[in-house]
């Protein structure tokens, strides 16, 4: 039997013609993500089969309702920073692309450094976000049929839906009066409470919870954290893994790798990458934040 | 500035984008102002502008189903322009686009077993009626008597 013998040196890619046309690195790139698409099709799926299955379900609009500096109230603004920033971001990949091909090396660092550095803010974004859900305590019944002050967390959070006026008061009755005191600091920073009796603590929280300053809720869908932080978190670890291949990347421009190549198409495989994860973030956008 | 050379010989095709970048920008801001639509559409939810959600389900239903077309527009600018996959080969873009179409399958089954659930909770058809604590004895695998 005889072999095909292939010349030393000569990839088995070679076949005198790259199927598609492209190189075989690209083209293993788009399959890659082909493959990450599905599996952040799976986390998104999921999230929605469960969803679909509960009958109360946490209100985006009211868990993501803060900004830095702004207390509650604001729905959907921070969020839409931290997509304007990756959209930006985004062009400015493209327009590196668009340098690399016409070899041009300056143009290619500058924007490469201005794609890392959106990057970089869109993940302070998302630091600031977790932290705020992970500190931030919302007053929700706890299990002795009290209230207690919870925080978001992929064990629980506060996110259910209000309690009625008769439950408010059964629950207020089983409350420690230091949870009540917090209750009313949590929105009312200079309230003096020294020598309240209980029953005034009592008055004071419903009228907070009557005039919407306070709201006294269900403990939430346990599911809702686990998903939340898990998915975030994958495209959180994507940006992240991006804005190092977009390092490395812009480190061997600035070397001149590319130009002793002859092509810029490292750039473009990069940024395949990196506008795929802004592509993962306009449905993890839709699917946590608009709907 | 040399001249761009293919990534490697077996390829005949370079991408010489000669054109300028208003394609790109023009991109930037049909995805900007989608955005945009799409986040006055999400506070208008919100906001209850629609409705009460438990009495404008219908419309809700069909806000939140036109906020993800949207977003199926905006994937498609993404990765027909930004990504180059639009000046592809049609067989290399069908490759990818044809696996896609898997996700319709995927997002449809899912989500209406998720709803399946939710039914079969809310009717106890999943659960044993809870006044009935029978006992019931599970028999041995096989052992039918």
């Amino acid at each position: 039997m005889s072999t095909t013998t292939i010349p030393t040196g000569v990839k088995w890619w070679n076949g005198g013609r790259s199927p598609f046309n492209a190189s075989y690195g690209k083209v293993m790139m788009w399959y890659f993500l082909m493959s990450d698409a599905f599996t952040f099709g799976a986390f998104l799926i999921s999230y929605g089969t469960i969803r679909f299955s509960q009958n109360v379900w946490a209100d985006a609009n009211n868990v993501f309702d803060s900004a830095p500096f702004i207390h509650g109230g604001a729905p959907l603004l921070f969020v839409s920073i931290m997509t304007f920033i990756l959209i930006a971001s985004s062009v400015t990949m493209v327009l590196a692309v668009h340098e690399g091909h016409k070899m041009n090396r300056k143009g290619v660092e500058k924007f490469m450094i201005m794609t890392i550095i959106g990057g970089l803010m869109f993940l302070g974004c998302q630091a600031w976000e977790w932290t705020h859900l992970l500190t931030g305590e919302h007053f929700a019944l706890a299990a002795n049929g009290g209230l207690e002050g919870l925080n978001t967390s992929v064990i629980h959070n506060p996110w259910g839906h209000a309690l009625s006026g008769i439950e408010l008061t059964d629950a207020l009755s089983k409350t420690s009066p230091e949870v009540m005191k917090s209750m009313i600091l949590s929105h009312d920073h200079s309230a003096v409470l020294n020598g309240l009796s209980n029953t005034q603590l009592v008055e004071k929280i419903n009228e907070a919870v009557a005039a919407g300053h306070l709201h006294v809720t269900h403990p939430g869908p346990i599911a809702f954290g686990g998903y939340f932080f898990g998915i975030t978190g994958f495209h959180g670890f994507h940006v992240f893994s991006g804005v190092i291949i977009n390092l490395v990347m812009y480190l061997k421009t600035r070397f001149g790798h590319f130009d002793q190549r002859g092509h810029y198409e490292m750039i473009e495989k990069a940024g395949l990458y990196w506008h795929f994860v802004d592509l993962v973030w306009v449905f993890v956008f839709l699917c946590f934040y608009l709907i | 500035m040399s001249e761009q050379v293919a990534a490697s010989p077996e390829i005949s095709f370079v991408n010489h984008s000669t054109g300028g970048t208003k394609r790109l920008w023009q991109v930037f801001w049909i995805l900007s102002a989608v955005t945009i639509v799409e986040l006055l559409m999400g506070f208008g939810l919100a906001k209850h502008w629609y409705g009460e959600p438990d009495k404008n389900k219908s419309l809700i239903l069909f806000i939140k189903g036109a906020i993800c077309i949207l977003s199926l527009a905006k994937a498609y600018y993404i990765v027909g322009v930004f990504m180059h996959l639009g000046s592809e080969l049609r067989n290399f873009r069908l490759t990818i686009v044809v696996t896609l179409i898997l996700f319709v399958w995927f997002i449809i089954s899912f989500l209406s077993d998720g709803n399946s659930w939710k039914n079969m909770r809310n009717t106890r058809a999943g659960s044993m009626p809870d006044q009935t604590e029978q006992k019931v004895v599970v028999p041995a695998k096989g052992a039918k008597e």
